[in-house]
Formats: C-alpha cells, structure tokens, sequence
C-alpha cells in the first residue's frame, strides 16, 4: 500500500490553502489591533443604537442579550495579513436587527466607543453575512479583541470587523469610515486582495 | 488602565522625517480639537492598528492618520491645528 494515496492528496489540496485569500498568512493566536486605546463602557451604560431608519431603535444590554443568538463558526482575515481559521463566535445576526427597523436605506455606517467608524453596503451584512458578536471562543469577548460587543462581518477583511461597536446609521449612501477615508479600499473583499484604494 | 499598546510620538519619528524632510520630533503641534500645544515626541501613537493612529494626549483626539501600502502613502493631519516645521 503506498505511504501517500492519492485520496490523502486529493484531500491536502482541499485543506487551509483553499480557504486562505491571496497575500495572506495563517497564524494561531489572535493578534490585537487598536487605533486608540481601549473602552471599558460599564455594561449598565452601554447600548446598542440603529439610527435611519422610520423610528431610532435601541437597545439595553440586557434587552440586546435577549435577541435570538447564532453560533458562527468561521475564518477571519485582516488586511495585515494574517487569517486565523474557524473561530467561533456568538452574536446577534444583522438579519435579526434589520427586521425590527422599517427602512429604504443601502448602505450602513457603523459608530463604535473610541470614535471608529466603518461602512458596509447592506447586501454585504444580510442573509447570514454578518453579527454583533459578544461571546468569542465560549467566553464573553474581552476587551482588547472589542468587548462587550464589536461587528463581525468575516467575508471581508476585519477592519470591518468594528471593535467596541455601539450602533450603526443606515444611509442612502456609502460613506467613507475611519480608514476607508485614508488609503483603505471602500470594500475590503480578502478574495480580492481590495487592501488600498484602487484595488 | 494601562494601555501597553501606546507608544509616545518617538515612535514616528523616522516616519516624520520621510513626510516633513526634517527631525520633527521637537517640533510643536496645536491640537484642532482642545487647543493643547505640544512637541511631537509627547504625542500618543498607535502603530499596530492598519495605520498609523497618532492622538492629543490630552484629549486623545486623533491628530494624524498614516497609511502606507507598497507603492504609496495617505496622510491625513486633519486633527491638527497646526505644525511647526523647524528649519
Ligand atoms: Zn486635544
């Protein structure tokens, strides 16, 4: 019997190269990335907030920990060239929030403590795209990786991934966040490597 | 808390150097938000993030944001009142 069949290398070329986007590299441990230094909004103070839309809506902690919940196993990619594979989160799907909000817009701006924005078009955070996770790997998500809660949008790379976010506006345009207004590309697809503008 | 992710405004000095062609790390900066002056090297810099993150450290506004791919470099120094170049 040979030491390497070729059902063994038929399944290596289906292994993590395939799930890795080009430029990238895997790593293990969850690199920490910060703009500015780190929130600690007391639970009791924080909120969730979608404005644009017929009426505000916001939520409490608690009331926002009562929504129905997705466990999401997935890869994630940072434009700083790391991915790390099947990380799991949990987390309150765009899906579920978008419901309650009567709407016409395209596109959202998400606004977090700290002062981080970025934007998303709305066919990219819907249909099981995108969460607001709070727990990461079965704890609740620390702060230096966003606690209480950051978006999770892991099909583009992880700057959209707002840390600390505290709510998002809907809008009939695509404005510019925090880095997609200096350099970063207004999308952000790993798949394709749209690091820069003009990419 | 201790934030072990700060650097002080010595951390972009060499970057300085390449935008301004002069040592700036002596050089004042009036923050747009507070009005504090300050010299560079005082500056709170935030060098892990995709760019570069300089902050008043006072009111931890964003003064500068820096990003730099291969073939070029964004520069956004909104957040400053004003600089001083030294000659
Ligand atoms: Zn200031």
């Amino acid at each position: 019997m040979p030491l390497i069949s070729r059902g063994f290398r038929g399944r290596q070329s289906e292994g993590p190269s395939d799930r890795i986007p080009p430029g990238q590299h895997l790593v293990d441990d969850f690199p920490v990335l910060s703009a500015g230094p780190t929130p600690h909004t007391p639970l009791e103070e924080w909120t969730f907030t979608i404005e644009g839309g017929a009426e505000p809506a916001s939520w409490t902690w608690d009331e926002f920990r009562a929504l129905p919940t997705e466990e999401v196993t997935t890869d994630i990619h940072c434009v700083t060239k790391w991915s790390k594979l099947d990380t799991v989160w949990r987390g309150v799907s765009l899906d579920t929030l978008l419901g309650l909000v009567e709407h016409d817009a395209g596109y959202l701006l998400a606004f977090c403590d700290g002062g981080y924005t970025t934007n998303l078009p709305l066919e990219h955070v819907t249909d099981g795209k995108a969460w607001i996770a709070y727990d990461y790997g079965g704890e609740p998500l620390e702060p230096e990786h966003g606690g209480p809660a950051r978006m999770l949008v892991p099909h583009l790379y992880f700057w959209k991934s707002a840390k600390w976010i505290r709510g998002f506006r809907l809008q009939e345009e695509d404005e510019p966040g925090f880095w997609e207004s200096n350099g970063y590309h207004i999308l952000g697809d790993p798949w394709l490597e749209q690091r820069y503008w003009g990419d | 808390m201790a934030d072990e992710r700060r650097l002080d405004g010595n951390a972009i000095g060499g970057m300085m150097l390449e935008l301004f062609g002069v040592e700036m790390t002596n050089a004042t900066e009036v923050c747009r938000t507070c009005g504090t002056a300050d010299i560079v090297a005082r500056l709170e810099v935030y060098m892990d993030a995709p760019g570069t993150v300089v902050r008043c450290a006072h009111c931890k506004a964003v003064l500068m944001r820096v990003v730099r791919s291969p073939d070029r470099t964004w520069v956004d120094f909104s957040g400053l009142g004003s600089i001083e170049l030294p000659r």
